[in-house]
């Protein structure tokens, strides 16, 4: 592990680069596309990984202006812009940069919101290296996708210059047409549909089972990777535009789709639940106590706010070994977390190797910093526990690659005899999440496949008329970014049904 | 926000130091939409606050309220109990939740038994049964007199109510299964439904077995989201893992592993004395300063 560089090393490199690249522009000279390339890749300010493993605030401390400014200047704007087919939602990346080159980082935010509504969340949570910076043409020029132009940290920058400055623009509604619009779960689905059908003048209410809004970005991923107080200013300014926000109520139950379309006049309903069902490992064991699925683990620590002992009253779960089993974001959430929660020894359990993590690489190499102690190429084979019934330990199989299968990935094959138990008191799950069944159980109409997910068309119509869905709940456990492109797709269709209504 | 529109103390345990409450609260989505064997989440604060399942004891759609009952075993029901009164707002309750009771005319008698606090759930299922014209009998029964409530609603909607208590200070000296037996020897029973402390479940479910008859049994689980999302309430049923919240609240009780479902119910146990004895100095502290 190479040595930790505080903000103030980072912004002195960069105040370097800065100026040897105002000295190659002296006297009005362009910059060349070498000129850019051979500035080194800017890196994210981060906490002291010692010290931030046991407290909950945000690891990655953003860009400074100089950092964003130089970082800006390595985009050679190619003229493709690959990147932007790397997109999901289709972000005008190089348009955005060239704001940033130019200093006007409020024209910057401006740009990227034509598209993505939600650029602080996603410059943080976006898995960028496998998406728009796969296809940035410096990163290929410099043959590693690992010197692409930063494009999530440059995201971040300005939406976060944006919020610190009081510049957020909230749009103004188109005139009140009179129709009403219902949404279902407020995470990023949902709100992007709220965003836009309230826009075009729709009265709109979103529903939110749970006390808070903000669906999984709320109990799901960590404050110290994405701060609540930034989701809660999204919901505020939807709420500056007019959407109404209903919490515990729980649709479906509460009352059902049906009641909403027939009985309280909404003329369309979108459902963007998300994946809430978390999958399990089916082993020996599993119902022991100490044995949690992530969203428990998280859900107490994020939404319940347990981290907080002296004022919450949801309790955490004591354990001084943990061990978390899969190779995702919510494994590495939950890894991390089990470090603040006081955890002396952390452990990640994954059957391939680090290439193969889902996880977004920044996660992994924080994980590695905080002192997250990984055992690739294993897997439980039953959990231990003592005559309470609580987890002592977890016995592991010794895997290695085989062939490819289905997903691209090599398969990772078991071998036998090579059982050995690793001592813990703890185990977060994390192997994913299936479709939440209820909408399905309480709408019985709705067509859904074989995994639980809803089917929809190209609109995303669901075969119930004047209903919509989209996110985890048609996609299966996917991004943010995903769910948003969804939510935008449904929003364009539902405006333009309720427009010839 | 949910009004608070009744609240009264029905029992008492001083042994323990425990008291169960009855408030009935303003909540007309919920009354409209319940149905008998149905639950609520509750939290006293929306940021601190713990959320806390309770069945639904009863509702009225037309007036708009639903009634819980709860006993106050934790700090969260405690400060309840302590610090909400009549006109006050409860902050968060969600609901109905969980699968309703599976109501339908039964050629024989329907055999209700709660257990303590499991007498306020077991309400609306006696009643439901009651409605659709089924031959209710229930047995309502506790450690000791002052910890029975709800007899004359029990009454009200059973054909037959059967009430005992295990020191015999009111009613037949009898725990549950003694008339849960005898009833099952000398009538056709149909269904036999029991709620109450798991042990006691456990206890029916066994003395059911020889019967033959089919019993359900009510579980009350710890719980966060009530939505299926965080599986904390996940108990094995047949050898599968089920969520209370969605899958249940109700299980064949044969098919439930009351064991491992106590022994998961232990996990914050610990916490949980911590937070009451913290909450109870806080409770007094708040009668010294008032």
């Amino acid at each position: 592990m190479s040595e930790h560089k505080t903000t103030e090393m980072l912004q002195e490199e960069a105040a370097k680069f800065w100026q040897d690249l105002e000295a190659k522009r002296a006297g009005g000279a362009s910059l060349t596309p070498k000129d850019r390339t051979s500035v080194p890749p800017q890196e994210m300010p981060s906490r002291d990984p010692i010290q931030r493993a046991h407290e909950m605030g945000e690891v990655a401390l953003g860009y400074t202006e100089t950092q964003a400014r130089v970082e800006a200047e390595r985009c050679i704007q190619c003229g493709g812009a690959p990147c932007k087919k790397g997109c999901p939602v289709g972000v005008p990346i190089p348009e955005f940069i060239a704001c940033i080159q130019k200093g006007d980082f409020k024209a910057a935010v401006d740009t990227i919101k034509q598209t993505n509504l939600l650029p602080a969340i996603c410059g943080r949570v976006c898995p960028q290296e496998k998406q728009c910076q796969s296809f940035c043409t410096v990163g290929k020029m410099m043959k590693s996708p690992e010197k692409a132009v930063a494009i999530g940290r440059l995201e971040r920058y300005v939406a976060d210059w944006e919020r610190a400055n009081n510049k957020i623009t909230v749009p103004t509604p188109a005139p009140e047409t009179g129709k009403k619009v219902a949404v279902i779960g407020s995470g990023p689905a949902g709100l992007t549909v709220a965003a836009d059908t309230r826009r075009a003048g729709h009265s709109v209410t979103v529903f939110e089972a749970f006390h808070k809004t903000g669906g999984v970005m709320v109990y799901g991923i960590p404050e110290f990777r994405l701060p609540k107080e930034i989701v809660s200013k999204e919901v505020e300014n939807l709420k500056k535009m007019g959407v109404e926000f209903k919490t515990s109520f729980l649709v479906g139950r509460t009352e059902t789709l049906e009641q909403l379309l027939d009985r309280e006049g909404f003329d369309a309903a979108f459902i963007g639940t998300g994946a809430g069902l978390p999958k399990f490992l089916g082993i020996e064991g599993e119902n022991l106590i100490g044995v949690f699925s992530a969203n428990e683990y998280l859900t107490r620590a994020n939404l319940m706010k347990a981290y907080d002992r002296e004022h919450a009253d949801t309790p955490l779960y004591d354990a001084k070994r943990v061990a978390v089993f899969g190779g995702g974001n919510v494994a590495m959430d939950g890894a991390r977390m089990a470090l603040r929660l006081g955890a002396e020894k952390v452990y990640c359990v994954y059957r391939r190797t680090r290439a193969e993590m889902p996880a977004r690489a920044e996660e992994v190499a924080h994980a590695i910093e905080e002192g997250v102690d990984f055992h690739f190429l294993e897997n439980p084979t039953k959990f231990i526990g003592d005559e309470k019934g609580k987890l002592i330990g977890v016995e592991l199989l010794n895997y290695e690659l085989g062939e490819p299968d289905a997903s691209g990935r090599r398969k990772p094959v078991a071998i036998p005899g090579t059982e050995h138990v690793l001592d813990i008191d703890a185990a977060v799950v994390a192997l994913g999440n299936e479709s939440n069944p209820l909408m399905k159980q309480t709408t019985p109409d709705l067509e859904v496949n074989k995994r639980g997910n809803i089917i929809v068309d190209e609109n995303q119509k669901t075969n119930i008329p004047r209903v919509w869905a989209g996110g985890d709940i048609v996609l299966g456990a996917a991004t943010v970014i995903l769910a948003m492109g969804e939510g935008r797709r449904a929003a364009a269709s539902i405006n333009e049904y309720l427009a010839g209504k | 926000m949910h009004k608070i529109l009744e609240k009264r103390q029905l029992s008492y345990d001083k042994e323990r130091d425990q008291s169960v409450y009855y408030f009935k609260v303003e909540a007309p989505e919920i009354a409209r939409n319940r149905k008998a064997g149905q639950f609520i989440i509750f939290q006293i604060d929306d940021t601190w606050g713990e959320r806390v399942p309770l069945t639904i004891a009863d509702a009225n759609a037309e007036e708009g309220w639903i009634a819980i009952v709860f006993q106050t075993v934790g700090a969260s029901t405690r400060k309840f109990a302590a610090k909400f009164n009549v006109g006050d707002n409860v902050p968060v309750i969600v609901g109905p939740l969980g699968r309703p009771t599976h109501i339908e005319k039964k050629d024989g008698l329907v055999l209700c038994v709660g257990g303590g606090i499991g007498i306020a759930p077991l309400h609306p299922i006696v009643q439901a049964n009651h409605e659709i014209g089924n031959k209710v009998v229930t047995i309502i029964g506790a450690r000791t007199k002052e910890l029975l409530f709800f007899e004359d609603e029990m009454k009200a909607a059973s054909d037959e109510l059967i009430v005992v208590t295990d020191d015999g200070t009111y009613g037949r000296k009898a725990v549950v299964t003694e008339p849960l037996k005898e009833i099952c020897e000398k009538e056709k029973v149909s269904e036999i439904v029991s709620i109450g402390p798991a042990i006691m479940m456990k206890f029916c479910v066994a003395a059911a077995r020889p019967f033959g008859v089919p019993i359900t049994t009510s579980l009350n689980t710890i719980m966060i989201d009530g939505t299926g999302m965080c599986d904390c309430c996940r108990v094995s049923v047949g050898g599968e893992t089920k969520f209370v919240c969605v899958d249940g609240p109700e299980f064949d009780g044969y098919k439930v592993d009351f064991d491992n479902m106590m022994q998961r119910m232990t996990a914050f146990k610990d916490k949980e004395r911590e937070a009451d004895h913290k909450c109870r100095i806080g409770l007094d502290a708040g009668k010294v300063s008032a």
